[in-house]
């Protein structure tokens, strides 16, 4: 075979598996957003046929999620959960990942690995300890209570993500800025997190996709509508027993991805393009 | 402008001993080139004068100040570095103003210092661009830049030709040379290549696994070395070695190996009459061989096989097998000789060295 064909055919296989990808994961958006705009009726009806809307698209289930739930307020206090969250995070994950991976003391490399098997023990082992002292802080029933939780879930796997991507800066970076005045402080703010950026991003993403969607944390810990999330307040209100309110839930769902998808989007351009690209030789 | 002095300077990482008893005196506006093989602790002697690693025993002095505890910054030095760790996020203005900027200089004395430096390096152009966007030779020349704009006390670089094209890095060494003249700082220059060693160098010091082997002008490391180290790691291509026993003909001194038969010069006899009945090493640089005339004295030719002819355009170099020794000679580029032929070679007995076999240095 000449090398022209065979070029095409390769690459009529690679973009027969990347359709492949997408149809994988985009039917589940798909399923979401078509049940969302359907009515009862038609979601009940056994001789629907489930992929195509067929007795016409309604928003009834939006109105309804917004005048009759408390979407809003799972909303407002997923956000304020989130933010913090993310913060106290990247704070904490920055300075240690630094710590670790630049300033070379004994069993820094020790620590790094034990941060990253922190990371490891499920939140379904530590939901029951973190019950009880989340209990003695007086925090139960709180959103609050998230914002302490959280973290430490996220903060091992972030340091520990953070330590590779500081690795691969060039340490003469560092050192330039401290040989041209900067004190450590000064080196850190200016030079290199601003060179850090694509691994900052990164880890905003993982920190923020955990605090979000988490769900058995406030499963556990939140009981009251005002205080639940998202996850957990859409799918306590919109089943009732054993009833499904398919296309409530299907539309909570649906706008309840929207700001990962816009973060994603939004960072998705700082993340790819290569900050370093021209620091040192390659 | 200062002076740097190192007393005793000692490196230890956990097993490794990188630098040994380290005694320099580096004059003011002096460039001193330290040169060596990788792992010779050239590189760890020049950071700690930076400040990037901390002394294990010694003292490092710059102008007047023992520096030993003092960080970077406040050592008044400047440095330029291999892979040249511009700041990639920041301009090529706002890199070779990072430093003014730290030091709270006024805006207008940056921006004048900066223009004056671009122009002195030929980027008043690339001012604007980021690094990313400048070839290797550009970018070399805003990371010195960025050094000479602090109008530092002492200049450290560290290889920071390696990473250019050979082509590049000749007309780049010629640039630092008279930017040096043009300054008058103080340098301190780490590289393994020991051209750039001779070319650069007001005086060069030559390591090797930590210990200076050691100090002096180039041209004097070259026609004097200390030891058989030294003597074979400057010059290139590199000394000839072979290991000779001398020999005590009637009062006449014979270095004799298969092969190979020298009479020492009587200048360098009485020394070496104390080897006489031992081995040692007879080094000759391939300059110092040519093809023997008719005339020559039998005293210092020998018989030697063509094993590859190298023509460089000015100059030939010839492998050569002589008993059981492999030497290079470097002869005009008008001699005309083949492969396996056999030639009558002359060395020039006031240009050998001779060093002790054991303890290497020279006789």
């Amino acid at each position: 075979m000449s090398r022209r064909p065979r070029r095409v055919l390769v690459m009529m296989v690679c973009y027969a598996i990347i359709g492949l990808f997408m149809l994988f994961f985009l039917f589940p958006p798909y399923w979401m957003a078509i049940t969302s705009l359907k009515t009862n009726q038609e979601i009940e009806s056994l001789k629907g046929i489930p992929l195509v809307i067929q007795q016409g698209a309604t928003l009834q289930h939006y109105v309804d999620l917004f005048t009759r739930t408390d979407f809003l307020i799972y909303f407002k206090n997923s956000v304020l959960v989130t933010i913090p969250v993310v913060l106290i995070s990247m704070v904490i994950s920055v300075m240690a990942a630094y710590a670790l991976s630049r300033l070379g003391f004994l069993g820094a490399g020790l620590i790094g690995t034990g941060v990253f098997l922190v990371y490891l023990v499920p939140d379904s082992l530590l939901f029951i300890p973190f019950f009880k002292i989340i209990g003695w802080l007086g925090l139960l029933n709180s959103k609050w209570s998230l914002v302490l939780v959280y973290p430490t879930a996220i903060v091992p796997f972030c340091t520990w993500l953070l330590i590779g991507y500081f690795a691969s800066i060039p340490r003469e970076l560092d050192e330039a800025a401290l040989v041209d005045g900067a004190n450590h402080a000064q080196m850190l703010l200016r030079i290199f997190l601003p060179v850090a950026v694509p691994g900052l991003i990164a880890a905003t993403i993982f920190a923020f996709t955990v605090s979000w969607s988490g769900f058995l944390y406030p499963l556990a810990f939140i009981f009251s509508p005002e205080e639940m999330v998202l996850t957990v307040g859409t799918v306590t209100t919109l089943i009732k027993g054993d009833v499904y309110h398919w296309g409530g839930l299907m539309a909570g769902a649906l706008l309840a991805c929207l700001p990962p998808v816009v973060l994603y989007v939004f960072l998705m351009d700082y993340y790819i393009s290569g900050l370093t690209a021209g620091s040192t030789k390659a | 402008m200062a002076q740097v002095l190192m007393k005793d300077l000692n490196k230890k990482y956990d097993e490794v001993h990188a630098v040994k008893d380290v005694n320099l005196h580096i004059r003011d506006k002096e460039f001193v080139v330290l040169v060596g093989p990788s792992g010779c602790g050239k590189s760890t002697t020049l950071r700690m004068v930076a400040g990037l690693e901390e002394i294990t025993a010694g003292e490092i002095i710059i102008g007047d100040r023992v520096v030993n505890d003092l960080p970077p910054k406040d050592r008044d030095i400047a440095m330029v570095f291999q892979n040249y760790a511009l700041y990639p996020h920041m301009t090529v203005y706002d890199n070779m103003a990072f430093g003014l900027k730290m030091r709270k200089f006024p805006r207008a004395e940056i921006e004048k210092r900066v223009r004056e430096a671009a122009e002195i390096l030929g980027i008043q152009e690339l001012l604007r661009r980021k690094p990313r966007q400048l070839s290797g030779g550009q970018r070399q020349r805003v990371a010195v830049g960025r050094a000479i704009v602090r109008h530092p006390q002492v200049f450290l670089f560290d290889e920071p030709l390696s990473n250019l094209d050979a082509k590049l890095r000749v007309q780049m060494r010629v640039e630092l040379k008279r930017l040096h003249d043009r300054l008058e700082t103080t340098a301190i220059y780490v590289t393994h290549d020991q051209v750039e060693a001779m070319t650069l160098g007001d005086r060069v010091v030559v390591m090797k696994d930590g210990w200076v082997q050691q100090v002096g002008e180039p041209m004097e490391l070259y026609s004097r070395p200390a030891n058989r180290f030294v003597a074979g790691f400057i010059g290139s291509p590199a000394m000839n070695f072979a290991e000779v026993v001398i020999k005590d003909a009637g009062g006449t001194l014979w270095a004799e190996t298969p092969g190979l038969r020298v009479k020492v010069p009587a200048a360098r006899a009485p020394r070496l009459r104390a080897y006489a009945g031992q081995t040692v090493t007879l080094g000759v640089r391939p300059e110092d061989l040519h093809i023997a005339g008719g005339a020559e004295n039998g005293d210092h030719t020998f018989s030697a096989v063509v094993e590859v002819v190298e023509p460089l355009g000015s100059e030939i170099l010839l492998d050569v097998k002589a008993g059981t020794h492999s030497l290079v000679a470097r002869v005009e580029p008008t001699v005309r000789v083949k492969v396996h032929e056999t030639l009558r070679l002359a060395l020039d007995p006031e240009r050998l060295h001779f060093f002790d076999a054991r303890t290497e240095a020279a006789i």
